[in-house]
């Protein structure tokens, strides 16, 4: 076994150590000495030269395995991915900012072109009120026009019907006038006389 | 060996390779290296393989882990560092993987050796001290001539600043590796102590709750200094490739 001086040293406590432990109670613990591990008796394992060229060399193959592994493969992926998200995201805003623009762009046309549709309505419901009003108007003219119209035939019927009828009453009492005087007084009147006196009385 | 709480560190040779005298065998080591390599590689590629644009809950792990590391290395270097980006990352991802895997019961811990910790570091200073003098030629030694300090005590801060330079591998090394050796060792103890009171009857099994949550407390702590260790590897690497890239600080 190859041993530094360095190494030597650390021996002493080592084996010490080791020894109770392995010797001093075999049979509670029942531990058997691994004689083909020469690493029980030796130095310090954790600094046992022995097997320095043997970590050193296969560190640096293990190492630098694992640095180039990671230098061409793994870190550009993992770059790429996150340099690609980078991108997307910042694209995706873009695009949503755009879309604000777009959306706030056509709010704006809405909203004008509601209040525009808002200013036509009203000028329509006024033209339909005004013209509803008009012809309401003319209609209520044209009936009361014709309802005067008949109040005054019905007038002028009235009239002459009256007048019909008060030229009748005259003969009416006449005939009365002479029917009283034939029948109750035996009298045959003559019709002039009683048409005069009827119509003195009258009169 | 139940109850060694330095055996879980020992090196079986699997494969016994020797090239020109010297020991180069594939052991338990190199298989947790090429397990910690393969279930890191693994989980990255095929998290990411769908690509989302919204990403899957695994997607986003290794997304979350991506840009922690680019953030944490373009705070401290700027655009400037990001070329270490891959090599920050994949000291980060290893280092946390192997700390990870080193939780599972039986497994061995990687970076619970020295020497593995220590090559780390040294490939951190060795790029920083490189890729300095690289880029600004021998004009990169200016990083250890602070400006504006007066002439007289100019020695004494070079020499401090030497030394603070040359301790940043051992620091960067040791810290890992003793944070990784304590905890296991710390957690088998107290694993071991349950054993142990279970066998001295029903005293002893009641006695065995104390270490048992104990046990699991450190479990939890370990996790986290798992991650702990990955972190302040990987955020110290940024901060001395500072100094490759910037000489003045």
């Amino acid at each position: 076994m190859f041993v530094t001086p360095a190494m030597a040293q650390e021996e002493h406590p080592a084996t010490e150590e080791a020894l109770p432990s392995d010797h001093g109670q075999p049979s509670v613990e029942g531990t058997v000495v691994p004689t083909q591990d020469h690493g029980t008796e030796g130095p310090f394992p954790p600094m046992n030269p022995e097997f320095f060229a043997s970590q050193i060399l296969w560190l640096a193959i293990t190492f630098g395995i694992f640095y180039l592994v990671l230098k061409r493969v793994i870190l550009p992926r993992i770059g790429g991915i996150i340099e690609n998200r980078r991108d997307r995201i910042a694209l995706d805003l873009e695009a949503a900012e755009r879309m604000k623009t777009d959306a706030d762009e056509a709010q704006a046309a809405y909203s004008q072109e509601l209040a525009e549709a808002r200013a036509r309505s009203q000028k329509i419901a006024g033209d339909a009120r005004d013209s509803a009003r008009a012809d309401a108007e003319a209609e209520r003219a044209r009936i009361e026009g014709d309802l005067d119209a008949r109040l005054e035939t019905a007038q002028a019927r009235i009239g002459e019907i009256k007048t019909r009828t008060l030229a009748d009453v005259g003969q009416i009492a006449e005939d009365v006038t002479q029917a009283v005087l034939s029948q109750v007084a035996g009298i045959q009147a003559n019709q002039d006389e009683v048409s005069r006196a009827v119509q003195a009385v009258r009169a | 060996m139940a109850n060694d709480p330095i055996h879980q560190f020992q090196i079986a040779r699997l494969v016994p390779i020797d090239i020109g005298g010297v020991d180069f065998s594939f052991t338990n080591s190199s298989l947790f290296m090429v397990a910690t390599v393969a279930v890191a590689s693994a989980f990255l590629y095929y998290t990411t393989r769908g690509r989302g644009l919204v990403p899957s809950r695994m997607q986003s792990v290794s997304e979350l882990s991506y840009e922690f590391i680019a953030n944490m290395l373009r705070d401290s270097t700027g655009s400037a560092g990001m070329r270490f980006f891959p090599l920050v990352f994949s000291l980060f991802m290893f280092v946390l993987v192997a700390n990870l895997l080193g939780m599972f019961p039986y497994f061995f811990t990687v970076t619970s050796h020295i020497i593995v910790t220590f090559a780390l570091a040294m490939l951190v200073i060795g790029t920083v001290v490189g890729y300095g003098i690289y880029k600004n030629g021998l004009g990169w030694f200016r990083v250890f001539v602070p400006s504006g300090v007066p002439g007289v005590i100019l020695p004494f801060v070079v020499v401090i600043e030497l030394i603070s330079f040359l301790s940043r591998p051992v620091s960067l090394s040791v810290r890992l590796f003793a944070n990784m050796l304590a905890g296991h060792i710390t957690l088998k103890v107290f694993a071991g102590f349950v054993v142990s009171l279970g066998t001295l009857g029903a005293l002893g099994i009641g006695g065995a709750i104390l270490p048992l949550i104990m046990t699991v407390a450190l479990t939890a702590l370990e996790f986290l200094v798992a991650f702990l260790q990955a972190y302040v590897f990987a955020i110290l690497t940024c901060m001395y490739l500072n100094d490759a890239v910037h000489t003045h600080h």
